[in-house]
């Protein structure tokens, strides 16, 4: 059996959680990518070790990645394989639903771990369920939670690289600008660090505090759904059930209460520290450590003691 | 131009969902249902369209069990102005959803559907995607603003990185993000007059639409839970923990 992964960057790097369902599709058989856009990406994507192929789709259309040309294309060569799978990353859950529908196949979204090639496991409910279900579709489509899959390296293999034949662009949607915020500090969903804040840290200003915490962690920043709501960081710093999910060896939680919502993006995390003022809020039934107290003094002393 | 805006009726948000001890699925029996808050916010965006004069009319569709009615009130008492009712088994799949609105499209040609983008319940973030690339249509997903204009809608995306600004040619399908407004609460005359508005209600079949489940549920259980720890008495002590206890720092 041979997949095709549909292999998602940003600024010209393989995302980390593509990487992830590359390590997923591998378990069910041979692994081809498909790459849209820059050829160096391609060129990067050839050296993954286990990726049997590369597919290079060099056509303008796709330089942005937009669902309706990306979805066509897929289905234009989904013919020759058994699985298509992405990342569950903004790209793949944009584009992968479409060609399903186009395949007339129903998606299998963020799966979190594989049965086998028919049976897959899935979160619903925010994570506080799994569900466990078979598909009856010839062909999988399926997209791959990142933080449940190791990432692929990076190194190591020397796949060869075909420039595919762009398919019929349905021409309804056009790239306007991307706006991404430029952060020194590491992906979200890959840091091995997250800081992350809610509405106790009561406006963007002080939401500052954290970030020389942060820099000497070398940790991401996260947020609540409530702190981006109130302004105080953009939208891609969310964390939960409609934000991102992430998993990484320690997260810690200051002045966020715990709401289901938000457990669901960080609870898979190794350790998990919360910092709150209220004793009785659900953020500490999930954390290894808890402190109770004002955020505004334990979080310096807290980046002093680091020191 | 008119609006489609399809409403999904969920085990309420703030009710913490029970697996039920058969682990056939999650327990929704006696439990308070409510409209999906992604679709609130649909609904929302819609009205606002309509009061703004770019849209004429907005129409409310939801598929799955009779008492699903009541979601369809509440969205015309937030300001919809008719419902129709696809009668089928609760919580259809997004492919079978997908192509019964487009069958709905077939006799309503609207010139925009706004959709949640995830329904709460099942988390699959699908259907709007889906409905888009059966009618051929452009898609907006995840939508932080929209802007309606010169025969184009254009969408400003919720993405990994930041934001995104597509153009799309109408008619065109857009999902609803969390801070694409902030939805009304519907006001006590509103859900009186809501009661006179009027639903059509159609069956599935009726559409044309085979419903068959192409995902079977194996089982459904709980995740493994977690252990709440210990609380420390102070940062110097938090520290000590974290580098030997937890080994992380
Ligand atoms: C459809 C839907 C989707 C959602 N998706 C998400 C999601 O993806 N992510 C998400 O996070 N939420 C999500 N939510 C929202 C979620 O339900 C909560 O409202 C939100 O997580 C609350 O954020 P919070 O913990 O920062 O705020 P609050 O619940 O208000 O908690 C603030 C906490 O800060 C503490 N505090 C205040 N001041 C201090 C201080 N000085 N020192 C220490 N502690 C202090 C308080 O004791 C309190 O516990 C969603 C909701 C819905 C309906
Ligand atoms: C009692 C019960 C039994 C179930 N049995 C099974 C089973 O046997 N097998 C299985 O795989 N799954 C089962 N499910 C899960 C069910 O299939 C999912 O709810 C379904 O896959 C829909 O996914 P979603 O709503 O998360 O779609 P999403 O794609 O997340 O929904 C996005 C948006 O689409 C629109 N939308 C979606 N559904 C509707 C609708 N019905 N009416 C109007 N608008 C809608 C809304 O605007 C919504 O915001 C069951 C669920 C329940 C409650």
């Amino acid at each position: 059996m041979t997949a095709l992964v549909l292999l998602d960057h940003e600024e010209g790097r393989i995302r980390k959680s593509a990487l992830s369902a590359v390590t997923a599709a591998s378990q069910l058989g041979d692994v081809h990518v498909l790459v849209a856009g820059d050829v160096a990406v391609a060129r990067a994507a050839a050296a993954i070790p286990g990726v049997a192929k590369v597919l290079h789709a060099a056509d303008a259309q796709y330089a942005h990645e937009l669902a309706e040309p990306l979805a066509a294309l897929i289905v234009s060569l989904a013919g020759g394989y058994d699985q298509i799978v992405a990342a569950a990353s903004a790209v793949g859950k944009n584009v992968l639903p479409r060609a399903a529908a186009l395949l007339d196949v129903q998606p299998i979204p963020e799966v979190v771990s594989i049965v086998d090639a028919e049976t897959f496991v899935r979160p619903i409910y925010a994570g506080n369920a799994l569900a466990t279900v078979r598909s009856s579709d010839a062909k999988k489509v399926l997209t791959v939670r990142g933080s449940a899959f190791d990432a692929a390296p990076a190194e190591g293999g020397s796949a060869p690289i075909e420039t595919v034949v762009p398919a019929t662009n349905p021409n309804v949607s056009e790239f306007v600008a991307v706006h991404l915020s430029d952060s020194e500090r590491p992906e979200l969903e890959s840091a091995r660090v997250v800081v992350s804040g809610g509405r106790g840290l009561q406006s963007e200003e002080k939401f500052h505090v954290l970030e020389p915490l942060a820099d000497k962690l070398g940790a991401a920043i996260g947020a609540s759904r409530a702190a981006v709501d109130s302004g105080f960081v953009p939208n891609e710093f969310q964390v939960g059930q409609t934000g991102k999910i992430v998993a990484p060896e320690l997260y810690l939680a200051f002045g966020i209460s715990g709401a289901i919502q938000h457990l669901a993006g960080m609870k898979d995390s190794r350790v998990i520290v919360a910092v709150n003022k209220d004793p009785e809020a659900p953020i500490f039934q999930v954390a290894d450590y808890g402190i109770v107290g004002d955020l505004f003094e334990i979080v310096p002393a807290l980046t002093e003691a680091l020191n | 131009m008119k609006i489609v805006v399809p409403v999904k009726r969920v085990v309420d948000y703030n009710i913490k969902p029970r697996v039920k001890a058969d682990g056939s699925g999650v327990e929704t029996t006696g439990v308070k249902m409510s409209m999906n808050p992604f679709d609130e916010i649909a609904v929302e965006e819609a009205v606002r369209l309509k009061e703004k004069g770019v849209a004429s009319e907005v129409v409310v569709v939801s598929i799955g069990v009779q008492q699903a009615q009541d979601t369809l009130r509440t969205a015309m008492a937030m300001g919809a102005d008719r419902a129709i009712l696809v009668l089928s088994e609760e919580s259809p799949e997004p492919l079978a959803v997908a192509k019964v609105l487009k069958a709905i499209n077939e006799k309503e040609q609207p010139g925009l559907f706004i959709l949640g983008k995830q329904a709460i319940d099942d988390d699959m973030n699908a259907t709007g995607q889906m409905l888009a690339g059966l009618l051929g249509w452009g898609q907006g997903t995840f939508a932080g603003k929209v802007e309606v204009a010169d025969g184009r809608v254009k969408v400003s995306r919720e993405i990994d990185g930041g934001t995104e600004d597509v153009s799309l040619a109408l008619p065109a399908v857009v999902t609803a993000d969390l801070r694409l407004n902030e939805p009304r609460y519907a006001s006590l005359p509103n859900i009186m007059k809501a009661r006179k508005k009027p639903t059509e209600t159609l069956k599935a079949e009726d559409l044309g639409v085979d419903m068959t489940r192409r995902l079977t549920v194996v089982s459904v259980a709980e995740p493994q839970q977690r252990q709440a720890g210990v609380k420390v008495g102070s940062v110097g002590e938090l520290v000590e923990k974290l580098r030997n206890e937890a080994k992380v720092i």
